[in-house]
């Protein structure tokens, strides 16, 4: 420093560096600018469209909207609304209950089928099997409903059962009177199910990129496979896998027609997991839609933006464990 | 194959017995029996249809260091993968030939290969500390890897450190992330890991060339600390390095076809008196 401001006199402050880019690349720049700004406009403009159709229902109920359960229109003889109660609780209850129920059955098995897939499955078997997984992504979800409702059912029921009969004195597995059929349990089976590719193709994805200097570290100091994957992979990609699972526990909560032909659907909270009585917004929304009255509409939408400030919130707390847990294993 | 030993192995069939109880009864590292080292038989090796490696026979007794020399591509990695059972690990990978430890084949049908691997440690090109564990937990992790019991960790960890020419530098900060050290620092401490679980045999792939003249040097010293308690075999490209620290020098060719060994020899010979014209033009420097 002394030498140099001997020479100069003073220090100088630092220049601006700028560069002039190429058209090209402004075009270019121009273009993928506009594709990563479309998700946010598209997801603002259906916030707006959602506040605008909801406002005035919001405005009515207030905090009762997500407060209470009623879901009641009156009409006179002439088909005129005389009264009306909007409340969405037990759905509410009943979107994150399926959701966690999903999540809790898929993620156990998407991490072992990614463990599976990217550890000890032979090539052959692999490529078939990942086909497999993303097919399943791609099955339209009524389908799934019409499984779960007619195939899925009497087993899960049994099941629903042998859990009550076991694991009955913990409160939420309590049922009565004993309806296990359409419960918010068999419908998160179904959810799982519908979760388990996105989960598993996310999970493999991270397991994939396991750095392959640390796996040989652990090799040559005589780990078994098991070990290797424990203490290398499994840290390695747990960041991954919570945003794998995070993002099934969206599609979970958002999952409209599977639910709808599966669940019993009732206007009263029901944290009794196996009993044959449940909710779920996106849901009531397609129960309500095709024969509501413009006014009850409103009120759809504005269940609508609920659901949509749970997805936001749920996705913004996932970020947050994600940052949290994700760089520990890098 | 100059000091190949054709008695060795009946030798060593006649002595499990006493080796046995000499590793029973010395668990510190580096204390363990030194065995009778390490030796390739014919060793071939592909990756696929290519074969990398052509009928390589090399001993490495005990107590030695070997250094493997030669240009790119000769298949001297490779070679020294086949000698603890990575080479495995690459999809399409082949071998034929045996590597016998101790008078044993390490490839026959129902070895235990974590087993191998145990005894025949292996320190990589680049550094590869677990970033998630601490310095202290780096070098403890073979233990945990390999499920192995030792009551006295504190003082396993810190003998395995001052080994490695480390313990000085990090003895106050065991419970930093191994990441936070320098490259240098990183493959010592990766050396201290290897070390952690008292292999007989160190393979060392190219240990310095991604390290600095300084670190360089200590790892050399390490290394000839260390060639005292354990075999240990060395893949350089830097030949002033091979002969600073091997007794013995083995130089590898791929002429057109697949890897061979051309010749081996006590390291002054390979460097002063080559007998094979191609080693001469090599460590002369006139290729490679």
């Amino acid at each position: 420093m002394t030498t140099l401001e001997s020479q100069a006199g003073r220090i100088p402050s630092p220049r601006e560096i700028t560069t002039e880019p190429r058209f090209s690349d402004k075009v270019f720049r121009g273009v993928v600018t506009a594709g990563g700004l479309s998700s946010l406009v598209i997801l603002g403009l259906i916030a707006i469209f959602l506040g605008y159709q909801g406002f005035e229902i919001l405005a009515k109920e207030g905090i009762s909207f997500i407060t209470t359960s009623e879901w009641v229109v009156e009409v006179d003889s002439f088909g005129a609304i005389t009264n009306t109660t909007f409340g969405l609780a037990a759905m509410l209850v009943g979107t994150i209950l399926c959701a966690i129920i999903a999540v809790v059955i898929a993620v156990p098995i998407s991490v072992s089928a990614a463990i599976f897939l990217s550890f000890y499955a032979p090539n052959s078997l692999k490529k078939v099997l990942v086909s497999v997984i993303d097919l399943m992504a791609a099955f339209p979800s009524i389908l799934f409903g019409f499984w779960g409702l007619f195939v899925l059912m009497p087993s899960a029921e049994y099941w629903a059962k042998l859990i009550n009969k076991y694991l009955g004195f913990i409160p939420i597995f309590e049922v009565e009177p004993r309806i296990f059929t359409r419960s918010p349990f068999i419908a998160g089976v179904v959810l799982a199910i519908m979760i388990i590719p996105i989960v598993t193709s996310i999970s493999r994805e991270v397991f994939s990129q396991t750095p392959l200097d640390r796996i040989q570290a652990a090799y040559a100091l005589g780990a078994t496979r098991w070990n290797v994957i424990r203490t290398v992979a499994l840290p390695y990609a747990r960041g991954g896998i919570v945003g794998g699972s995070m993002l099934g526990l969206g599609r979970a909560m958002g999952e409209t027609v599977a639910v709808y032909t599966v669940l019993n659907i009732v206007y009263q909270i029901n944290w009794n997991v196996l009993f044959g009585a449940g909710g779920n917004v996106a849901s009531l929304i397609l129960l309500k839609f095709g024969e509501a009255q413009p006014y009850e509409i409103k009120a759809l939408m504005a269940a609508g933006l609920v659901l949509f400030m749970l997805t936001l919130l749920v996705n913004f707390l996932a970020d947050q464990v994600i940052t949290r847990s994700g760089t520990k294993g890098r | 194959m100059t000091f190949e030993n054709p008695d060795k192995k009946e030798k060593a069939m006649a002595t499990p017995s006493s080796l046995a109880s000499v590793a029973a009864n010395t668990r510190k590292p580096g204390t363990n029996t030194l065995g009778i080292g390490l030796e390739a038989r014919g060793v071939h090796a592909w990756f696929g249809k290519h074969h990398a490696l052509s009928n390589v026979s090399l001993d490495f007794p005990a107590g030695t260091v070997t250094a493997l020399i030669g240009p790119s591509g000769c298949g001297k990695s490779t070679f020294i993968r086949t000698l603890n059972r990575m080479h495995e690990f690459i999809p399409g990978a082949a071998m034929a030939g045996e590597v016998l430890l101790d008078g044993k084949d390490i490839y026959e049908p129902g070895t235990d290969v974590t087993k191998i691997r145990l005894k025949i440690g292996m320190v990589f090109q680049k550094p590869n500390p677990f970033p998630s564990m601490t310095i202290g937990e780096n070098v403890l992790s073979g233990l945990k890897l390999a499920q192995l019991k030792n009551s006295n960790k504190d003082e396993l960890l810190e003998e395995c450190l001052v080994r490695a020419g480390l313990w000085n530098e990090v003895k106050d900060r065991l419970n930093a992330h191994g990441g936070s050290l320098s490259g240098g620092q990183q493959q010592r401490l990766c050396i201290a890991r290897a070390l952690a679980v008292n292999p007989q045999v160190l393979l060392m792939d190219e240990p310095c060339s991604a390290l600095d003249p300084g670190s360089t040097l200590r790892i050399e010293e390490t290394i000839k600390e260390l060639s005292e308690t354990m075999t240990i075999v060395i893949v350089t490209h830097n030949m002033q390095q091979a002969a600073r620290v091997s007794d013995f020098t083995a130089f590898f060719l791929a002429d057109g076809g697949p890897g061979e060994m051309i010749e081996t020899a006590p390291t002054s010979q390979i460097f002063s008196q080559p007998r094979d014209q191609r080693t001469e033009n090599y460590v002369t420097g006139r290729f490679g």
